[in-house]
C-alpha cells in the first residue's frame, strides 16, 4: 500500500512536471553566453515586411538542461563535429592533391562571418547555393574529389565547422544578388503550402502556435541560426535539409530531395525569417 | 423485450438478422466528404453501428490513430505524460458540444471552425498536398473510428 501511494505520488509529481512545463508557455527569458563570454543576440527585432514583431532562436524553447549544454563549448556534444571538421578542413583529398586549406590558406580570416551569409546566388549554377553545395563545387572543381552524399558524417562536420566560424555572427541572406527575390518568393509560398494527410504548412506550427506545446515539443519560431544542430533525440549532428524533410515527413506527405530546388528555396526563405539572429552552430536542442 | 425473446427463440433468424444488419452498416457506410457539414453539424452516423467509447478512448490516444493528446489535455487519460496544448482542453466536451457537432468537427474541423484551423480532419480527403503513397486516398481515422472517438468524446462531462 505504502509503495503503492509512492508510485502514485511520483506519478502525480512528474504529472505536475508536465502541467507546469506546458503552463509556462511561450520563450523563456534567459540570456545565451557561451562559455561565460560570447554573447549570442537570440532575440533580435524582425526585419521589414516579417509577420513578427521579435525573432527568438529556439534556444529560448528548450529546457534549462539543453540551454546549459549550449552554453558550455566543453560540454557541447555538437564541438566534437567542429573539431572533425577542422581536421577535414586540413586533409587533403582527390586527384588535384588539394584539401581545403590549399586555396583558403587563411581559415581564420576567410571563414569568419562567411556561414553567416549563406545561403548565397551562384552565378555559375544558376541557384543559390548553401554551405553544403558549396563545399561539393570545390570538390569537384578545385580538388578533383567525389561530392559528399547528402548528411555524410564528413559533410555534416565540415559543414558544422564552417558554421562555427561564424558563432556570434548575425545571420543575413543578401537577397539583391542574382535571382535571390524569386527564390525568396517560392520558398514563401512553400512556407504557407500545407501539405500530406496531417494538412499542415511550416506556418501552420511555427507562425501561429509557436510557444505551445505539441505533446512533449514546445514549438518554436522555427529559426535556422544554429544548424546543422546537435539533436539530442538524434543522439547526432542534424543538417538543415534533413530536419526540413522529417518536418515534411511528420506532415505524412512524401518528402523532396535535399538540395532540391523546392528546399532550397524554403532554405532562403526560412534564413531570411531568421535575419539579424546571431549564428550558434553547434546549437543543441531536444 | 418481446423483440429479444423472439430472437432467443429463433437463433437461426437472429443471425440472419445479424448479416443483414451487418451488411447493412457496412452499405451504409458514408464515403468521406459525401455528407457536407452544415451549422457546425453532421447528425447522420457514418455507419449506422453505435460508437464503442472504449474502442474511441484507445483511438483518441493511439499516436498512430486520433493522436489526439499531442494538441489537447484530457484529465481521463493523465496517465498519459505531456498532454498538448495547441487546441482546447476536452475535460467537459460533451458539456459543451452535442453529438453533432462532435462528429461534424472531428471528420472536418476545416468545414467548422475555417480553413484556417491546425487540427487535421480525420474523415476527408481534403489535405495537404504532396500525401506519402502510404496514406495517399485514405482517410486518418476509419469511419467507425470516427464513431467510437465520438462515443468516447461524449463520456468527458464535467456537469
Amino acid at each position: 500500500m505504502a509503495n503503492r501511494t509512492k508510485r502514485i505520488a511520483t506519478m502525480f509529481a512528474a504529472m505536475m512536471v508536465g502541467t507546469s512545463a506546458s503552463l509556462a508557455g511561450g520563450p523563456v527569458d534567459d540570456k545565451l553566453v557561451i562559455d561565460g563570454e560570447l554573447e549570442i543576440n537570440t532575440r533580435v527585432p524582425a526585419p521589414e515586411g516579417h509577420p513578427f514583431d521579435e525573432l527568438i532562436s529556439g534556444w529560448h524553447y528548450r529546457t534549462p538542461e539543453t540551454r546549459d549544454l549550449e552554453a558550455d563549448s566543453f560540454q557541447n556534444p555538437g564541438m566534437l563535429y567542429v573539431e572533425r571538421g577542422e581536421e577535414i578542413w586540413n586533409t587533403v583529398d582527390g586527384a588535384a592533391g588539394k584539401s581545403c586549406a590549399s586555396c583558403h590558406e587563411d581559415a581564420e580570416t576567410f571563414l569568419k562571418g562567411l556561414g553567416a551569409s549563406y545561403p548565397k546566388w551562384n552565378e555559375e549554377a544558376g541557384k543559390p547555393f548553401n554551405i553544403e553545395l558549396q563545399i561539393n563545387q570545390c570538390r569537384e572543381q578545385n580538388m578533383q574529389a567525389e561530392p559528399y552524399k547528402f548528411d555524410a558524417d564528413d559533410q555534416k562536420a565540415l559543414t558544422t565547422y564552417i558554421k562555427h566560424q561564424s558563432l556570434g555572427m548575425p545571420m543575413h541572406v543578401d537577397l539583391s544578388e542574382g535571382e535571390m527575390q524569386d527564390w525568396w518568393e517560392k520558398g514563401k509560398e512553400l512556407y504557407y503550402t500545407r501539405t500530406g494527410q496531417l494538412n499542415l504548412a511550416c506556418a501552420t506550427c511555427h507562425e501561429n502556435y509557436n510557444g505551445n506545446y505539441i505533446r512533449a515539443d514546445h514549438l518554436s519560431q522555427g529559426n535556422v541560426n544554429g544548424f546543422p544542430t546537435y539533436r539530442l533525440k538524434q543522439s547526432a549532428m542534424v543538417s538543415l535539409h534533413n530536419r526540413f524533410r522529417g518536418c515534411i515527413r511528420d506532415t505524412r506527405a512524401a518528402f523532396p530531395p535535399a538540395f532540391s530546388d523546392d528546399l532550397m528555396a524554403l532554405e532562403v526563405y526560412v534564413t531570411w525569417r531568421g535575419t539579424g539572429l546571431d549564428i550558434e552552430t553547434p546549437a543543441v536542442r531536444q | 423485450m418481446f423483440k429479444g425473446a423472439t430472437q432467443f427463440s429463433l437463433p437461426a433468424a437472429f443471425a440472419g438478422l445479424a448479416i443483414l444488419a451487418a451488411s447493412a452498416a457496412a452499405a451504409g457506410t458514408v464515403a468521406p466528404d459525401s455528407v457536407p457539414i452544415e451549422d457546425m453539424e453532421m447528425s447522420q452516423s457514418l455507419t449506422g453501428v453505435p460508437g464503442d467509447p472504449l474502442a474511441g478512448r484507445e483511438a483518441f490516444a493511439d499516436r498512430k490513430k486520433g493522436n489526439c493528446l499531442a494538441c489537447h489535455a484530457n484529465a481521463d487519460l493523465s496517465a498519459q505524460l505531456f498532454h498538448g496544448e495547441v487546441g482546447p482542453v476536452l475535460d467537459g466536451a460533451a458539456d459543451r458540444w452535442s453529438e453533432a457537432q462532435l462528429r461534424a468537427i472531428v471528420v472536418n474541423s476545416k468545414d467548422v471552425f475555417g480553413e484556417q484551423t491546425i487540427m487535421p480532419g480525420f474523415y476527408t480527403l481534403k489535405v495537404g498536398i504532396n500525401v506519402d503513397e502510404k496514406f495517399a486516398g485514405k482517410t486518418i481515422l476509419s469511419a467507425q473510428e470516427v464513431e467510437d472517438v465520438v462515443a468516447y468524446l461524449l463520456t468527458l462531462k464535467e456537469n
